[in-house]
């Protein structure tokens, strides 16, 4: 173009950048400015993680109503299969065996649909990644705290299970409300790592339902994990480290929460510490994880 | 009445912009003439795709199995490089047109510059925060056209505040609702041209720093085209620099003053549009 010969001819891009305070098009920024960022996207974040929930459902006849039959469906077929037909129910009668793998079923599911979704939350929405600016963080985040609106469905279910087998509301259920909280951020931090991970590689979604499937087997979901150890013969280190995995730890301290005259002898010791530390390191780690490639998301 | 409104929400970022360009104007309004401030800066922009799956050797599973196991780089992993070394500066109050031949690397420049996709090398500077016209992406089929209004307002990075303010002339300026309660089914049930006309409203309801339209023009039917040109007019009017991708010759001539002609990837041309218009007909034999 014709334009009138100024100071600025001559100067490098970069300098010429530089002179007109332009800065560098997707650039990570730092980590106390992305955490102000996804702060200014929380509206973002909650609307698409309820739009998710209610899209789920919304061809389906029953609609909504999914919410709750699901998670109760799958707590049958594992009462079939554990509870009747195997019979890995370790002593316990009906109306503490229910209640227990009910709500095993249920924290359990909360972590692996986490996980999930995590996995693919970038992968999945290339599209929106390639079209929009926000954090990527949010997509993550997004889906852990839609499967967390699951699970509060799936509460409703469990709460009319433990009322029918008589385990009635006692001071005890207060603890519901932080086991809940830290496994939210447990779960949260791993959907972050997943979601690195499954971006860089797609195939981890092939993979992962055969390394969650081992997971919850390993944890205790429909079996005191204690009794099981125990029948197997299993050393004491191996089962110090499956009782302080996370599944376990959650999972046992919404039981001990719960059900009423749940032995705490179950919980393995320093189950708050545990519970804590893996919301602190998976949670805050994961998120540092995510962040540090924030600028290669997007990349085919 | 839609377009009034819209325009006068506008007037807030207007006022900011004008600042930031004095604030940056200090060494510019010294030189003689029109100020010339660099908007977008593109360094030497190489861009690569890189794209899992595409048939390269042997493409069963045994032979995916043995690269695996001999760790020869990632299997099927193919590289297209998209963009070649691209350079120019564009200033304030340019509008922009991109031509070329379908997959010559205007789309993915784009997307570069609003930093959305990583450059393989080189840099590209901005002036805040460039975006590209479109929330298709953002929206769900399954939910209402109201909720997919203010989910994709808030995928764009609009308040709350903002999306209540602005939902009605959303709504108006889409016409969805000119044949029934339309807006309150899910946006499944809606024909592909009120899809469309949705989505462009949606997106054409935030204001830009730097604009960037990728043929989003011929959406829709003859009188809502009419008044997505006269709305995206008023985006240019307040954004600082436009870019507009688009195959209509006709479009490009209408609404911009400097041309880039990209081809394989390559900058080809670069100049006034009269020039490089004509020299691209030529070229395509039209």
């Amino acid at each position: 173009m014709s334009a009138p010969p100024s100071a600025d001819d001559g100067l490098s891009p970069a300098e010429l950048a530089r002179k007109y305070g332009l800065s560098v098009s997707g650039a990570r920024v730092g980590l106390g400015e992305y955490i102000r960022q996804m702060w200014g996207r929380r509206h973002f974040i909650l609307a698409f993680s309820q739009a998710k929930l209610t899209a789920q459902y919304s061809q389906a006849k029953l609609g909504q109503l999914w919410q709750v039959v699901t998670p109760l469906l799958n707590a049958a077929v594992y009462f079939f299969i554990f509870g009747l037909l195997l019979g890995g129910r370790g002593g316990m009668e009906n109306d503490m065996y229910i209640p227990f793998l009910v709500t095993g079923v249920f924290v359990f599911t909360f972590s692996q649909a986490s996980a999930m979704a995590g996995v693919r939350a970038i992968s999945g929405n290339l599209g929106l990644v390639r079209a929009l600016h926000f954090p990527r963080a949010s997509l993550p985040i997004s889906f852990a705290l839609q499967q967390l609106q699951q699970l509060l469905f799936s509460m409703i279910v469990l709460v009319i299970v433990l009322l029918g087998f008589g385990h009635f509301p006692d001071f005890a259920w207060v603890l519901v409300i932080p086991a809940l909280a830290l496994q939210f951020v447990f779960n949260t931090g791993l959907a972050l790592i997943l979601a690195r991970m499954g971006a860089k590689t797609p195939d981890l979604a092939q993979l992962l339902p055969f390394l969650l499937r081992t997971w919850m087997y390993a944890s205790g979901v429909m079996y005191p994990l204690e009794h099981m150890l125990k029948k197997a013969g299993a050393h004491t280190w191996v089962s110090d480290v499956l009782l302080a995995n996370p599944a376990a730890v959650y999972m046992d301290l919404m039981r001990y929460a719960l059900i009423n005259d749940y032995p705490s002898s179950n919980l393995p010791p320093h189950v708050w510490a545990l519970a804590l530390g893996w919301a602190v390191l998976i949670g805050a780690g994961g998120f540092v994880y995510f962040w540090k490639a924030e600028e290669q998301y997007g990349r085919g | 009445m839609a377009e009034q409104t819209l325009d006068k929400t506008a007037k807030a970022d207007k006022a900011a912009k004008a600042e930031k360009a004095d604030k940056a104007g200090g060494a510019a309004q010294a030189a003689p003439g029109q100020a010339r401030v660099p908007t977008v800066i593109a360094d030497d922009v190489h861009i690569v795709y890189r794209v899992n799956g595409g048939p390269k050797g042997r493409g069963s599973a045994t032979a995916a199995l043995s690269r695996i196991l001999r760790r020869k780089g990632s299997p099927g992993m193919r590289e297209v490089h998209a963009v070649r070394g691209v350079t120019f500066v564009a200033y304030r109050g340019e509008s922009i047109g991109l031509i070329g031949s379908n997959g010559s690397g205007k789309s993915t420049l784009l997307k570069a510059v609003a930093g959305l996709l990583p450059t393989e090398r080189g840099k590209v500077y901005t002036d805040g925060q460039p975006s590209l016209l479109g929330v298709n992406a953002a929206l769900m089929n399954d939910l209402t056209g109201e909720r997919n209004v203010i989910l994709g307002g808030l995928a764009m990075g609009m308040s709350r505040e903002q999306i209540r303010e602005r939902y009605q002339d959303i709504v108006d300026f889409s016409g969805i609702n000119e044949k029934g309660d339309f807006i309150t089914l899910p946006m499944r049930t809606y024909s592909s041209g009120m899809a469309a006309r949705l989505r462009f409203s949606i997106a054409a309801a935030k204001d830009h720093d730097v604009l960037m339209i990728d043929e989003a023009l011929a959406t829709g039917d003859r009188k809502f085209q009419k008044r997505s040109e006269a709305r995206i007019r008023e985006l240019r009017k307040d954004a600082g620099t436009v870019f507009l991708v688009s195959h209509n010759n006709k479009s490009i001539r209408d609404t911009c003053d400097r041309v880039l002609w990209l081809e394989k990837g390559e900058l080809l041309m670069d100049g006034p549009t009269d020039e490089v218009i004509k020299a691209y007909e030529k070229e395509t034999g039209k």
